[in-house]
């Protein structure tokens, strides 16, 4: 028998008033795999990173994520989950280091685990100056540092080599991308980079699925179809 | 505890390096307090006359402080970041009434001997402690509800203007009950402690709110 999928929706649907941000939407993602979601601006990509990051409440539909169905038991959920969304969600006028402290107060990690991820994204020279004072880069890489701080099962990507130069982007890569085994879901405006990470693929357009499928089995022309 | 600790932590360093309420609050007090000096035409001012001008000034300045209460969670993503926290999301409410208490109490620091400068008659000395107690109930029903209505507006467009609508009305029974404590102790030869009703209402209305804002905080941090 198979394992049971880490993430499991079937026609998650969510609403912003009169419009529907996303609808129907159904995708089984084993553990330790990567789902990229692909589509345009506005096609309903970070509406379903925040609903499964548990910041927004489905309006339909089921969802299960890690055997935690939602909204019920989001509370359970938010300790094995790692989000890194368009903000660094950092204050601006703490340092890194003091922006990392909060969040193992509020994650219960140990301060150890700081030090130790500041080096992995070489910031520990910067760590004690004000996040306002660090290019957007080295504020994504901080970013990084807090989305996985907790050492999350699920990471949830919405752009995350956003700002991050290739020297950046390889340093953060044992951390967030393929090589740190964990299961993913990811956004992105690049879809061959997209592409090359995914085991499975959604494309969303206009807040609907209009496919999902392994890399290897997808349509070249179905992923330009998403961007015209 | 440790939640409530750590953002507590977190807002009294932001307040002392960005320097943005406190100041704000004192100055506005110390203006208000000089315009008065001069509005009534009068060196000193007494008794019932004294508390209403302290208790509406502080209320006034605390309204700055309800204000920008919430403005780097929602501008910096810090709901987002707690919102994704294992915690309990009380923690957040208490949290945010302990860093307003702090601040109305730095301002009441200052502003008491200022107002005993420029415009009270009597010695504030004699009266001293029942006005620390009078006022520190007074100042959790202002962080109580301040920071319930904080965590409203800050979600409106017009947060700046929603804050006092909804606060200043709700916080009425509390100024009468402070004015009303402080009167008699601001007044010649007067009370050293306030009346025991002024007191007991203070710490009912602290109690009712307290418990409202616990009961409604998590519906405020929902989508």
């Amino acid at each position: 028998m198979d394992p049971r999928p880490a993430i499991d929706l079937r026609g998650l649907t969510r609403r912003f008033g009169e419009r529907t941000a996303l609808a129907d939407v159904t995708v089984s993602l084993p553990e330790g795999a990567t789902l990229a979601v692909l589509g345009r601006n506005g096609a309903g990509k970070s509406t379903l990173l925040r609903i499964l990051a548990t910041l927004l409440r489905p309006h339909g539909g089921e969802a299960v994520v890690l055997d935690e169905p939602l909204p019920r038991r989001a509370w359970a959920l938010r300790a094995r989950i790692g989000y890194l969304g368009h903000e660094p969600l950092l204050y601006r006028d703490l340092t890194g280091r003091e922006n990392l402290e909060y969040h193992a107060r509020l994650h219960r990690v140990p301060a150890a685990r700081i030090d130790q991820l500041l080096d992995a994204v070489r910031m520990g020279a910067r760590a004690e100056d004000p996040v306002r004072a660090l290019s957007r880069g080295m504020a994504q890489r901080l970013a990084v540092c807090r989305a996985v701080l907790h050492e999350p099962r699920l990471l949830l990507l919405d752009e995350p080599l956003a700002n991050l130069d290739p020297g950046a982007a390889a340093l953060v890569e044992p951390l967030i991308g393929r090589a740190s085994g964990l299961t993913r879901v990811l956004t992105s405006h690049d879809p061959h980079a997209a592409l090359r990470e995914a085991d499975l693929v959604l494309g969303l357009q206009g807040g609907r699925p209009a496919f999902t499928a392994e890399p290897a089995r997808l349509d070249p022309a179905r992923v330009e179809e998403l961007y015209r | 505890m440790r939640t409530v600790a750590a953002i507590l932590r977190k807002d009294l360093v932001l307040e002392l390096r960005t320097l943005e309420t406190v100041p704000a609050m004192v100055l506005f007090s110390l203006t208000t307090f000089v315009i008065f000096h001069f509005a009534l035409n009068r060196a000193t001012v007494a008794g019932q006359l004294a508390a209403g001008i302290l208790t509406g000034t502080l209320l006034f300045a605390a309204m700055l402080a309800v204000n920008r209460l919430f403005v780097a969670e929602r501008e910096q993503g810090g709901f987002d970041a707690f919102l994704l926290a294992p915690v309990d999301r009380s923690a957040l409410l208490v949290a945010k009434a302990l860093a307003l208490f702090v601040f109305l109490a730095v301002l009441e620091v200052i502003a008491l001997p200022a107002f005993a400068l420029l415009l009270l008659g009597p010695s504030l000395g004699r009266p001293l402690g029942g006005l620390v107690i009078l006022l520190a109930l007074a100042d959790v029903a202002l962080a109580v509800v301040g920071t319930l209505v904080s965590a409203i507006a800050v979600h409106t467009r017009a947060r700046d203007l929603i804050g006092p609508i909804i606060a200043l009305p709700l916080l009425i029974p509390a100024l009468i009950a402070t004015a009303r404590g402080a009167g008699p102790l601001l007044a010649a030869h007067g009370a050293t402690l306030p009346a025991g009703r002024w007191l007991l209402i203070l710490a009912l209305y602290d109690l009712v709110f307290a418990l409202l804002a616990y009961a409604v905080f998590d519906f405020l941090l929902e989508d």
